[in-house]
């Protein structure tokens, strides 16, 4: 089928989401699907319409991704069913999926990375026409067929591996866009992307709604919702709690949707701010990331350190906790001059560094959470012969992440079973275990969702009257904002401005950071 | 244009480490580029040649099989033994066929239970290593086959021709089975290039998750895939034992180390998708120039293990780092800095 199938999508299209609804394009009737005794979406009714930007939000499990997968045939509801095409399927095959236009790009792209822009996007119809031999031709004419279909300028030849993240997400787009699609499902697009890449690719999603397509958008980024979509449907624990059109929605009442409860704005304000400052920072440098880094960073205070990517902002938190051993400069703890040129100099020292990616960095995530809580005292707790208690590890591992209020049934059980939020919180977890100065955390919400984004800010601030000196790299600017009591702002690895929150806007530090 | 791309590729560099070699082995001992030890080191590839290219499609797929020596043994073994019984005078055919069917049907059990039950590929190769090689001295009862059938042992020594080294005097039969070598390499090269079967191993090397998803049947393939080694590794264990004359139960045993040092040396990635056929002959080629030739040199033969450790080491090693370079992020991210 092709798009003249619906007149009413290119007429809706050109009219805009104000008009009366046309015909839809795929329709979830009461949709349930159930887990092993598990309700994983009790009763799901959405509606979408050809040619509109839909946003799908949920927080993380709240049943987003299983509906995804009903829509496009990978799961099969337990009951309900699903309209496509004229059709009503009671259980639909991803085939069948494909068949009516639906198509998902999935978070990870799923892209070959070892082979060609070419095969990447040739395989998938070449073995839909269950073709055995490879004809280099055929499928260059059709490569090149899809990257024209959005201008989209590579080379063919490159291994896609080789591209940035935003070029393999349109590798993945234009694949998506060779079988006639109606209806492009977007999973989290916009995680792994710079402002700049995600103005691109809102750009090519408008181009596609010109062309009639629809988008059904996966977020939880409130910005992002309100910027691109045309209506939204929000989810809470398998329950669809809210759709509508996205201009009769706002802040509050979206988090509310999304949470199910009211979060209130939560500002930072210093308090038992010591006199002397925790950690100073002199001239630091490191060849070929920063250079004449100054700041100094008191006992209760929260310092922010934003700049786009490759500013030398992270490097310069990695120099701090000594996994880069700097070039020249002195930092200071406490007064006195201390060389980190390790990890664990900088533990002894009482430094602390919660990494950008918490998944792969800062956890073991096959290990158990009690485990992974105890890691950075792990010598404390040893006995005489240097030998570890079982009892003892279990019960510090259990003390640490009631402290934190970790959402699980069992220390016993795998980190892995956490969602993103209780995940940084057991990182955050391990390290007040040890007595600590200063905390760094590299994008300490970073695909965290708005509940526990918030419990996340709250424990900051917490440790922070506590006595801990906290640094926060952050491009999410509203966050460093509300969360800090000065700013700093890297540009080409140098500091371009010192700032206080109450006296700048995130149009000012923007302006700083380009 | 054609340089700037050779130097980024792995087997320019190996070839230049043979090439390299080949001289130190020339200057050292005046015996390198004499016919008879080219003849001698082609002989000598035939085998482990074939093996390789069997583990190096294995590991294209991102898999691993270290039960392709027991698998050879336990086929050639039933195979040469069988005919023996049966007084068998006919020439290679029949041997021929019977090796691969077994090594198929082997191969077959290690590719149902890897694509069935999705279970890691070393355990059941490393289980079923076991299992073939107890099979064979248990049930069988093997022992050493002081000869073997007529037609197999005149395939064995038949030469294409003979190179004589006029100064020394020595001279190298070029065996038949060097042609096989060369049928599969070309056979398997087309597969891995142009059909959908071959793409479709570098494709679940590189994600297996998004080839299911693109519409790859990832459960043939894997199947096939070990069927194929089978194959592969019974016909270099039939002609192992027709150049032996005699048919060893255990001498294969513990091959796969040597082998799949070759194709990880070679430039093939060890976690799948990466690597050419090329690299992969290039590296056992340099693993059989070392086993050959540290002999010419005169160097005693117990420091063969010294010095092929170090190159497997040196050589995984640099390939390993360079990986580690490229995936490094704060290097990448130094073309953005405006430093």
């Amino acid at each position: 089928m092709d798009q003249e199938a619906f007149p009413g999508g290119i007429h809706f299209a050109q009219k805009g989401s104000d008009t009366v609804m046309a015909q839809s394009l795929l329709k979830a009737v009461d949709v349930k699907k159930s887990f092993a005794g598990v309700n994983a979406l009790k009763g799901i009714n959405l509606e979408i319409y050809p040619g509109e930007i839909h946003c799908l939000a949920g927080e993380n499990g709240c049943g987003k991704s299983t509906l995804i997968k009903v829509i496009s045939g990978v799961y099969t509801p337990t009951s309900g069913h699903i309209e496509m095409g004229g059709k009503s399927y009671n259980k639909i095959t991803p085939i069948e999926a494909i068949m009516n236009g639906v198509q998902v790009i999935y978070q990870d792209f799923s892209i070959f990375p070892n082979l060609s822009v070419m095969e990447n996007l040739a395989f998938n119809s070449e073995l839909a026409d269950k073709r055995k031999l490879v004809n280099k031709k055929r499928m260059r004419q059709i490569a090149q067929d899809a990257i024209a279909k959005i201008n989209f300028d590579v080379d063919l030849d490159e291994k896609v591996g080789a591209l940035s993240v935003a070029n393999k997400q349109l590798v993945a787009i234009c694949r998506a866009l060779m079988f006639n699609a109606k209806l492009i499902i977007m999973d989290e697009p916009t995680t792994a992307l710079t402002r700049k890449e995600v103005n691109a690719l809102f750009q090519i999603i408008l181009d596609l709604k010109a062309q009639g397509i629809a988008i059904l958008f996966v977020s939880h980024k409130l910005d992002e919702v309100f910027e691109i979509s045309e209506r939204f449907t929000i989810m809470r624990s398998g329950e669809l709690v809210a759709t509508g059109n996205t201009a009769e929605l706002d802040d509050k009442k979206f988090t509310y949707y999304m949470t199910g409860r009211e979060i209130e704005d939560l500002t930072f304000t210093p308090e038992n701010v010591s006199e002397e400052p925790v950690l100073e920072v002199q001239n630091l440098k490191l060849d070929g990331y920063f250079d004449n880094i100054n700041f100094s960073l008191k006992r209760g205070e929260i310092l922010s350190i934003t700049g786009l990517l490759g500013s030398g902002r992270t490097e310069l938190a990695l120099t701090l906790f000594g996994m880069r051993k700097a070039d020249g400069g002195t930092i200071r703890i406490d007064g006195k001059d201390v060389i980190l040129n390790a990890p664990d100099k900088a533990i002894e020292n009482g430094i602390g560094y919660v990494p950008e990616d918490r998944l792969t960095e800062g956890l073991f995530l096959p290990r158990s959470i009690g485990d992974n809580a105890v890691i950075a005292e792990i010598d404390k707790l040893a006995g005489k012969l240097g030998l570890l208690a079982d009892k003892t590890r279990r019960d510090e591992g259990e003390r640490l992440i009631r402290r934190l209020s970790v959402a699980t049934p069992d220390a016993n059980n795998a980190c892995n079973t956490l969602s993103g939020g209780n995940q940084q919180r057991v990182v955050l977890a391990k390290w007040l275990a040890i007595d600590l100065k200063v905390l760094i955390l590299n994008g300490p919400t970073v695909g965290v969702d708005i509940g526990s984004k918030r419990d996340i800010h709250e424990i900051l601030h917490n440790l922070a009257k506590e006595g801990l000196g906290i640094i926060i790299i952050s491009d999410d600017l509203p966050e460093i904002l509300a969360n800090s009591s000065d700013i700093l702002i890297m540009r080409g690895g140098e500091i371009t401005a010192s700032l206080k929150p109450s006296e700048t806007n995130v149009a000012e530090l923007s302006g700083y950071m380009m | 244009m054609l340089v700037k791309k050779l130097m980024r590729q792995n087997e320019t560099y190996i070839f230049f480490v043979i090439v390299l070699l080949a001289f130190v082995i020339q200057a050292r001992s005046g015996q390198f580029f004499t016919p008879n030890n080219i003849v001698d080191l082609a002989s000598a590839l035939v085998v482990p040649g074939l093996m390789a290219i069997g583990a190096f499609m294995v590991i294209i797929s991102g898999g691993i099989d270290v039960s392709f020596p027991a698998l050879a043994s336990l086929s050639i073994y039933i195979t040469t033994s069988t005919l023996l019984d049966m007084n068998y005078q006919g020439g290679m055919l029949l041997p021929i066929v019977m090796v691969c069917v077994l090594g198929a049907l082997f191969g077959a059990v290690n590719g149902f239970l890897i694509a069935q039950f999705n279970l890691p590929p070393l355990i059941v190769t490393l289980g079923m290593s076991s299992v073939f090689r107890g099979f064979m001295q248990g049930a069988l009862n093997s022992r050493q086959l002081a000869t073997i059938p007529e037609g197999m042992s005149s395939f064995g020594t038949s030469a294409l021709f003979v190179a004589q080294n006029r100064t020394s005097g020595l001279s190298s039969r070029m065996p038949v089975s060097f042609l096989i070598l060369i049928v599969v390499l070309i056979i398997i090269f087309f597969v891995l290039k142009y059909t959908m079967f071959g793409r479709g191993l570098y494709a679940i090397g590189g994600n297996e998750t998004s080839a299911r998803r693109a519409g790859f049947n990832v459960w043939k393939i894997k199947f096939l895939l070990y069927v194929i080694v089978g194959v592969i590794a019974s016909l270099a264990g039939l002609i192992r034992v027709c150049m032996m004359t005699q048919c060893h139960p255990t001498n294969m045993l513990g091959m796969e180390m040597m082998i799949i040092a070759g194709v990880v040396l070679g430039g093939t990635a060890i976690t799948g998708g990466t690597g050419s056929l090329t690299g992969c002959m290039f590296g056992t080629i340099l693993i059989v120039m070392v086993q050959n030739s540290l002999i010419l040199m005169g160097i005693p033969t117990f420091w063969q293990g010294v010095f092929l450790g170090m190159l497997i080491i040196i050589g995984t090693g640099i390939s390993a780092y360079q990986v580690v370079r490229a995936n490094d992020p704060a290097r990448k991210n130094l073309g953005r800095a405006r430093l």
